[in-house]
């Protein structure tokens, strides 16, 4: 039996979690800071770099406490195993701050240091919710940093079939709700907007990349929106905002499914998993549930809070990088571009 | 009362270990690498090389600010990961601060000036930490009249406009005293109290780019928020 501390700080949630043997959710703390950068329209990320050393050690100690023995006692550092945290890909200051802290408990308490890439941990989001779950299976990562095609060989073991050319899906999402009058955080508020609107309304382009089948390019798409609005304004004409952002989303959606079911077949896949914050969107899950269903794919993905960043996932895929024996010394660094 | 202080508000990343009037280790390092690289083995290879129970620390004194928004983190997240897993209390000590009591007892004014960017410096001058203008800061040393002896990072950037500008007699504090060093950070800390960690960040003395931009705007057009 095996206790993880997960600590996440790459962008704008500030967590920590504690999970038992890479699987078992024993305490999940997120401070957020969306109230903060929406006045800004976006994370910025000096504002979110003091955020997370104001709320890091409150929120670590909410995560021991939380986290129940057996009998029932909280946690103290006495049954905590390892430290994991996210040192990559992210906002440079923002990680350092986890970075640090989780380096200098480690430190301080003698006990193992793991780094976690943070888009596997969106992979193991998965492990947390699903426990029959297991390697080989085709993940698609998407959120407002990252778009990511991963291929899970076996735990711990990722090999990156497909990315973002321009633009993450979140991103896309963000830049064409603030252009709409929607505001930050752009997915949620286009996924409810869509509900009411026709996805059939506007064809906007799906973006093929050249030679690479699986990599995603969502910055035509985002300027084909802003267009659409622009000549609609010139001519006069209102706008059905509600179809418009339907439209949008269903160009992201079936450009997403395609891609990933693609890369189901070509590898022999029959288990496809969402993760990162845009795997809550409604359209999407609906979608990729439909096209799964139709090849006769298995589909999994993780409740909304394991979507969007937090540190149970971070606990997790740490937990796989541990068994595996990836442990990191003292001179570890924050690495904001980190690739597999 | 045994302190490990840490610094690593500028370039300079350093640890020591002090215990009252001792100081049993300094680790003191102004390279290129990053602190983030730096202060952890810095920490190990001094209380390994001096046989230190981390138990037996009674606080951790930390760099306050002003400096380095990063560096200043860095140096705030080890000291406070370090309080948590102890449970040991914190020391904040204003790093200008502890870059004047470094020179020690002197007749002369110590004036440190530590580089900030956008042509000011952060100094501390009639007992106020602030960031401010060369141009003022000097005209104001000129009306103090008193002799000066400065140090810090700003020093290299802005020693030609110092000659140029000022008007009283002035020196350059040498090596050993014109950068950060935890172990004067560490010395005037066990004249400090201590406090829980949890709450502790540092002092920036200026605003993210962010919000001094959506401040001039908000001034600009007269909407107060």
């Amino acid at each position: 039996m095996m206790n993880i501390l997960g600590i996440e700080s790459s962008c704008d949630e500030t967590a920590a979690s504690v999970v038992r043997d890479g699987r078992e959710v024993l305490s999940n703390v997120i401070s957020s800071q969306i109230a903060i950068h929406t006045e800004y329209g976006g994370v910025v990320p000096e504002i979110a770099s003091r955020k997370h050393i104001e709320n890091i050690n409150p929120v670590i100690k909410q995560a021991l406490a939380d986290a129940k023995n057996p009998d029932g006692s909280s946690m103290t550092w006495d049954d905590i195993d390892a430290i994991a945290v996210t040192y990559g890909p992210g906002l440079v200051g923002a990680l350092l701050v986890g970075v640090a802290e989780a380096k200098a408990i480690a430190y301080a308490l003698g006990k193992p240091l793991v780094p976690v890439n943070h888009i596997t941990g969106h992979v193991s989001a998965n492990y947390l919710e699903h426990p029959d779950l297991k390697p080989p299976f085709m993940c698609l990562i998407v959120s407002g940093g990252h778009t990511n095609l991963v291929v899970v060989k076996d735990y711990g073991e990722y090999e990156f079939i497909g990315r973002t050319r321009d633009d993450a899906a979140g991103e896309a999402f963000d830049k064409v709700a603030r252009s709409v009058g929607l505001g930050y955080p752009g997915g949620p508020k286009i996924d409810k907007e869509a509900r009411c609107g026709n996805p059939l309304a506007i064809t906007f382009p799906k973006a093929k990349v050249d030679g690479a089948p699986y990599d995603f390019s969502f910055s035509g798409l985002k300027s084909a929106v802003l267009n659409y609005q622009n000549h609609a304004q010139m001519m006069g004409e209102t706008i059905n905002r509600a179809d418009l952002v339907a439209s949008f989303q269903k160009a992201v959606v079936d450009v997403l499914v395609e891609h990933t079911m693609e890369a189901a077949k070509e590898y022999g896949y029959k288990q496809v998993a969402l993760a990162g914050g845009v795997a809550a969107n409604s359209a999407l899950r609906q979608s990729m549930k439909e096209a799964c269903e139709i090849s006769s794919i298995d589909l999994c993905y993780p409740s909304p809070v394991f979507c969007t960043d937090n540190a149970a996932m971070i606990a997790s895929a740490g937990y796989y990088e541990y068994m595996k024996g990836n442990t990191a010394s003292w001179d570890l660094n924050a690495v904001p571009g980190l690739q597999l | 009362m045994k302190l490990l202080a840490l610094e690593s508000s500028g370039l300079v990343a350093s640890a020591a270990i002090v215990d009252d009037d001792v100081l049993i280790a300094e680790y003191t390092t102004d390279f290129k690498k990053t602190h983030s690289q730096t202060l952890l083995p810095m920490i190990d290879e001094i209380v390994r090389m001096t046989d230190t129970d981390l138990n037996s620390i009674d606080a951790i004194a930390v760099s306050a600010g002003p400096g380095s928004f990063t560096g200043l983190r860095i140096g705030a997240a080890t000291a406070k990961g370090l309080c948590l897993a102890l449970n040991k209390p914190i020391i904040a000590v204003p790093t200008l601060d502890a870059l004047v009591y470094g020179v020690g007892p002197t007749e002369k004014l110590v004036v440190p000036i530590m580089d900030a960017r956008r042509n000011q410096v952060y100094t501390k001058l009639n007992d106020v930490s602030t960031a401010m203008d060369m141009h003022e800061l000097i005209a104001e040393l000129n009306k103090i009249g008193r002799e000066v002896v400065f140090l810090g990072d700003g020093v290299p950037v802005y020693r030609d406009q110092i000659e140029a500008e000022l008007k009283v007699s002035h020196s350059y504090a040498p090596a050993h005293l014109n950068r950060q060093r935890a172990a004067s950070l560490g010395a005037l800390a066990l004249t400090l109290e201590p406090m829980n960690a949890d709450g502790f960040a540092p002092e920036y003395l200026r605003k993210s780019q962010a919000e001094r931009e959506r401040e001039e705007k908000e001034n600009n057009t007269g909407n107060v928020r």
